[in-house]
């Protein structure tokens, strides 16, 4: 329940709906960025764990 | 010159007017997330910011985040709890109910703190968008 990717998508999910919900007006719009938003998080996360991974602590 | 006061004066009360109610909603959007917007009729963003900040910042809360104290002894600590602040009136009811005292040994402490800081940071936001809305930016 509390792994480190369940957590992103999480902290992705909450973040992405408040932005889609800020940023656009009609519902279709918020569901398109927000979708995008979400998964431009997740994926730039995972990215970002694969391109640190060389480097130890 | 003098129709421009004429004009002036016949428009402070109207504008004081607005300016306090926009406060107002400034400051009802702060306590309460979402409020300044269900206050101006945009339902469906209300209800989207009053249902998800408090979850995100309850789940800081399981999370075992902590809730910043000022303490401007410590820059980082004052603008974590600047940022915190942010969410409103949960702020002040996790002090008074003890909530968030943090526990830095856990896995998910600073997970905790990212959920409770992000959360007060988006409230803001959501302030400032109720602000344009109350001014007919928006």
């Amino acid at each position: 329940m509390a792994s480190h990717f369940f957590l992103m998508m999480l902290f992705s999910c909450f973040v992405s709906v408040v932005f889609a919900a800020l940023m656009r007006d009609k519902p279709e719009e918020q569901i398109r960025l927000g979708a995008r938003l979400f998964a431009a998080f997740v994926l730039a996360g995972v990215a970002l764990g694969w391109l640190m991974y060389p480097f130890p602590l | 010159m003098t129709k421009y006061s004429r004009r002036t004066r016949a428009q402070a009360p109207a504008a004081t007017n607005v300016e306090s109610s926009t406060t107002l909603i400034c400051l009802v959007a702060w306590a309460v997330p979402g409020a300044g917007h269900l206050w101006q009729g945009r339902i469906r963003q209300g209800l989207v910011f009053i249902v998800t900040l408090p979850l995100m910042f309850v789940t800081g809360l399981w999370l075992e985040g902590r809730i910043f104290l000022f303490d401007v002894s410590e820059p980082l600590v004052a603008l974590a709890a600047v940022a915190d602040f942010g969410i409103g009136l949960l702020y002040v009811l996790g002090r008074v109910m003890d909530l968030g005292s943090g526990n830095a040994v856990a896995a998910t402490y600073e997970y905790g703190n990212s959920f409770l800081i992000v959360s007060g940071l988006l409230n803001a936001l959501v302030v400032v968008d109720a602000y344009d809305v109350s001014l007919g930016r928006k």
